[in-house]
């Protein structure tokens, strides 16, 4: 299967033109080809990963892609089991959200056009795991940029949802730039894109810390824009205007793990360049603290669960950043079920009661049980609560960061943790227990189709369950699969394990306190830290400040450049242009009179003569004769004298 | 014994008299008979060569024979010209002819 | 003797040639034609071509000079002072002319011609019919064609249509 991994990328995007083109009104169609696609790429995937169990690899398929003398661009397959993971990840979250979008998207006027771009976008993503040249992954990268633009655009009517693509766009873009940077520092000192040949140039020593630490900073620049990281971090919140399912599939679980999963390729770096290292992981690590704690305070789910991703995302980072490559990839992948589980129920949610605010739910638990128990269990996965993968996971980055001996990132990752679990559960008790805040709503509301409700059991199985591969008293384990360079095999702290768990179940306490049992008034507390409230209900005031400086200052920039423009270059060209006025009515006055004149006179003149002339023409044979006989005359003169 | 320049100074005489009527004469008729009289000086030359030149050759008789058949040829055609000339515009005058003017 | 028989023929020819193209009754002028062409017949007796001189009578005077006569008549193209029968250019055609006789003199002054000895051989019809079946069996055929082009493009050209 490997050897025709690619297949695996190409049949989403088979579906893909399928549908654009020949069932683009078909709503049973479109979507029965889109989901039958993803399926299949899933059980390869299935296939794909059993060979890697066997063998790990890498193994590396090239094709030539473009040869001109002395250059050529090979694009490369790199599968490791990494890579395997990845596909994995990808085609059961991607199947899910398919299945799940039959429900929620039913009765969209644009329904077959949703499908062809989660095909477009499922493509992309296994294209950018598949490939195995930096090149490869540059394309597929700017391919899920693009469709992340179009998916979360794709109720373009509502001017918030348009904006957001646009500011998703373009800040990604802003991350890109440094990807390519990077990419083309990389081909200057290393003169290869290609992974394999880049890593053992990076492992003989032959390209020099300093270039390897800008190559490392200018890459993992991409992975800030596309993880929404500190400082880039902006446009993930927004593009939550994109439909539910978008979310769960490409701004929870996949799209947004390409950066991590970019920062894990260049894990080689990391180990050399201590630099890029620290930067990384600290980047992660205040990216983690700063979203967790605008988490707290927001009220809209899918904010809340969007700052949960940035928070997460930063975990992952954090994990690389100290070296962890096994703790990083496993909560990548054990954070994609539950954060898609999350976004899946949250959009059963939204499906039923019609609005964001949690302020006007409560109670639905009683509605919408399934939505309710899986809801639940992601949460308790995403908080870390002994035995879901998401103990697992986060007890692994804990171990990670503690092993490198950097206390405070751990300290600040231990709080962090608390304050996820305590913003999941604020959101849970606020969504499912309690009374009915909107009565209206609550009335209305019902539980979701079975379409719906299936892919979050699948989902709510895998967070339960996905973790345990990880268990560090597993011998054949996570570990043992996916490494970087040599497996190791790390003893479990016990007491680590022990404290994430108190921090966890006090998040949840306290949530309960303040959102079950109301014995402490949120609002009181609001009210007493006024300005701290204030400052995270506005993100930090990031888009202001955004606004007020980066935005400000192209603006500015712009009127500048308008300035000089309209002053200077249209003065130019517009002088240049009278200029060449007065030079051509000059010339069209030569031409008339001097050029013309020539030309007319000429004929004039021409006429004149012939004038003349043709009156020897005179149409009488003797004449004519008569000249005959000059001739000869002539002719004779000249022979005899 | 005349010598053979009398002979050509006798057909050139005759020669120039036919030109002269060819270039002057208006009537057609009439400057066909010039070029037959051309024709004559022409044949008077090719006899006299022939008989003081080359006597036993016979070759200027057997071409003034070649030059009889053109003139009596030419002379139909001309003729039928001539006819042909008359019937559409009632005259023979060849300085009427001047359609091919400028 | 010879010599007095060449200047009465030349006197003949000559002077009804200027007729020919002097005269104002264009019939008086082809009368004259028959007086020349007769005159022409008699010097080619004169020249040992008795075939030709034959010939001459019964081709120029029989069949030309008659058709000629003939078209006169069909286009009875009257004469008389009313008619002028020269047209605008007499004066510098007559020039032109002279001066070419004057070149032919000259030119014929400075030519020698080796003159050989004539034997008279008369008649010369045998001779000229063996040259013309002979030597000139191309032309002659030739002609041939040439005169049956003539008289078919005679008829087509005067042919009523």
């Amino acid at each position: 299967m490997i050897e025709h991994s690619y297949i695996i990328a190409l049949l989403p995007l088979v579906s893909y033109v399928l549908i654009v083109f020949f069932f683009s009104k078909r709503d049973k169609v479109a979507s029965g080809i889109a989901i039958t696609a993803v399926l299949i790429s899933f059980v390869l995937s299935v296939f794909a990963l059993f060979e890697t169990l066997a063998d790990k690899g890498p193994h590396i398929i090239r094709f030539e892609w473009i040869v001109i003398p002395g250059f050529s661009l090979p694009l490369s397959i790199y599968f490791d089991p990494l890579t395997s993971v990845m596909l994995l990840v990808v085609t059961i979250v991607s199947s899910c959200v398919h299945i799940y979008s039959l429900g929620y998207m039913h009765g969209d006027p644009r329904f077959p056009r949703f499908f062809s771009f989660l095909s477009l976008f499922t493509f992309s993503m296994l294209g950018l795991v598949l490939s195995g040249s930096f090149v490869g992954t540059y394309i597929f990268w700017e391919l899920v940029g693009l469709t992340s633009y179009l998916l979360i655009g794709f109720w373009f009517e509502k001017s918030s949802a348009s904006n957001a693509g646009k500011k998703a766009f373009i800040t990604t873009k802003t991350g890109d730039l440094g990807f390519l940077l990077g990419l083309l520092v990389m081909y200057f000192f290393a003169h290869t894109l290609d992974y394999q040949t880049f890593y053992s140039l990076v492992e003989n020593n032959q390209i020099s810390a300093g270039v390897l630490t800008a190559i490392g900073i200018l890459l993992f620049m991409g992975a800030v824009g596309k993880s929404a990281q500190f400082p880039l971090h902006v446009w993930l919140p927004d593009a939550m205007e994109g439909p539910t399912p978008v979310s769960a599939l490409i701004h929870a679980a996949t799209m947004v793990a390409a950066g991590v999963y970019l920062t894990a390729r260049i894990m080689s770096i990391i180990v050399v360049s201590h630099t890029a290292a620290m930067t990384i992981a600290y980047i992660g690590a205040f990216t983690a603290f700063m979203a967790a704690s605008i988490a707290l305070v927001q009220n809209d789910i899918k904010r809340v669960l969007a700052y949960s991703t940035i928070s997460q995302l930063g975990y992952m980072m954090l994990a690389l950043g100290v070296g962890g490559y096994v703790s990083g990839t496993f909560h990548l992948m054990t954070h994609a079920f539950f954060k898609a589980l999350l976004f899946l129920g949250a959009g059963s949610v939204i499906h039923a009661v019609h609005t964001n605010d949690i302020n006007e739910m409560g109670g639905l638990q009683k509605k919408m049980p399934i939505t309710a128990i899986t809801f639940y269990i992601a949460s308790l996965s995403i908080s870390g609560i002994f035995p879901l993968s998401g103990f697992w996971s986060k007890d692994e980055i804990f171990g990670a960061v503690m092993r490198e001996g950097h206390y405070f990132l751990l300290i600040v990752a231990v709080l962090v943790a608390g304050m996820t679990s305590f913003y999941m559960f604020r959101l849970c008790f606020l969504t499912f227990t309690g009374k009915p805040r909107d009565q209206h709503k609550y009335d209305h509301s019902h539980e979701s189709p079975k379409n719906m409700t299936y892919p979050l059991m699948v989902l709510a199985f895998l967070s339960i369950f996905a973790g345990w591969v990880g268990i560090p008293w597993l011998h054949k384990g996570y570990s043992s699969f996916v490494f970087f360079e040599h497996p190791h095999h790390e003893s479990p702290v016990i007491w680590l394990m022990i404290i994430s768990t108190i921090v966890a179940l006090s998040g949840i306490y306290l949530a309960y306190l303040m959102y079950y049992k109301r014995s402490i008034d949120p609002v009181k507390v609001g009210e007493r830290f006024k300005p701290i409230y204030t400052f995270l209900l506005n993100k930090w005031y990031f888009d202001e400040l955004y606004m007020g400086t980066v935005i400000k200052f192209v603006y500015w920039f712009m009127e500048v450049l308008y300035r000089f423009d309209v002053g200077i270059i249209d003065w130019f060209v517009n002088f240049v242009g009278r200029f060449g006025l007065f030079n051509s009515r000059l010339w069209q006055t030569f031409d008339v009179y001097i050029i013309d004149g020539a030309v007319n006179g000429a004929g004039y003149l021409t006429r004149w003569i012939s004038g003349g002339l043709r009156k020897i023409q005179t149409g009488q044979v003797q004449n004519y004769a008569f000249v005959i006989f000059l001739g000869v005359v002539l002719l004779i003169l000249f022979r005899v004298m | 014994m005349p010598t053979v320049d009398h002979y050509l100074v006798l057909s050139g005489l005759l020669f120039c008299i036919g030109a002269f009527g060819l270039l002057t004469r208006r009537n057609a008729i009439g400057v066909l008979m010039s070029i037959e009289l051309m024709f004559n000086s022409a044949n008077i030359n090719f006899i006299s060569f022939s008989k003081f030149l080359t006597p036993q050759a016979l070759t200027g008789q057997a071409f003034a024979v070649f030059v009889i058949t053109i003139a009596a040829a030419e002379a139909a055609v001309g003729l039928a010209i001539v006819v042909l000339m008359y019937r559409n515009f009632d005259v023979v005058d060849v300085d009427y002819i001047d359609f091919m003017r400028w | 003797m010879g010599l007095a028989v060449f200047y009465i023929l030349a006197a003949v020819i000559l002077v009804s040639a200027l007729f020919v193209v002097t005269l104002r009754n264009i019939f008086h002028s082809a009368l004259m034609l028959i007086v020349c062409f007769f005159g022409v017949a008699g010097l080619y007796a004169s020249l040992n071509a008795d075939f030709l001189a034959a010939v001459q009578v019964l081709i120029y005077v029989g069949a030309v000079t008659i058709l000629i006569i003939f078209a006169v008549m069909v286009t009875h193209q009257l004469s008389g002072k009313k008619i002028r029968q020269y047209n605008d250019q007499p004066v510098p055609a007559g020039l032109i002319i002279i001066s070419l006789f004057l070149l032919f003199v000259v030119s014929l002054s400075k030519t020698g011609f080796e003159v050989v000895k004539s034997i008279s051989s008369s008649p010369t019809v045998e001779g000229i019919g063996k040259a013309l079946m002979t030597s000139y069996v191309l032309p002659f055929e030739v002609v041939s064609i040439v005169l049956l082009v003539a008289l078919i493009g005679a008829i087509v050209i005067a042919r009523k249509d």
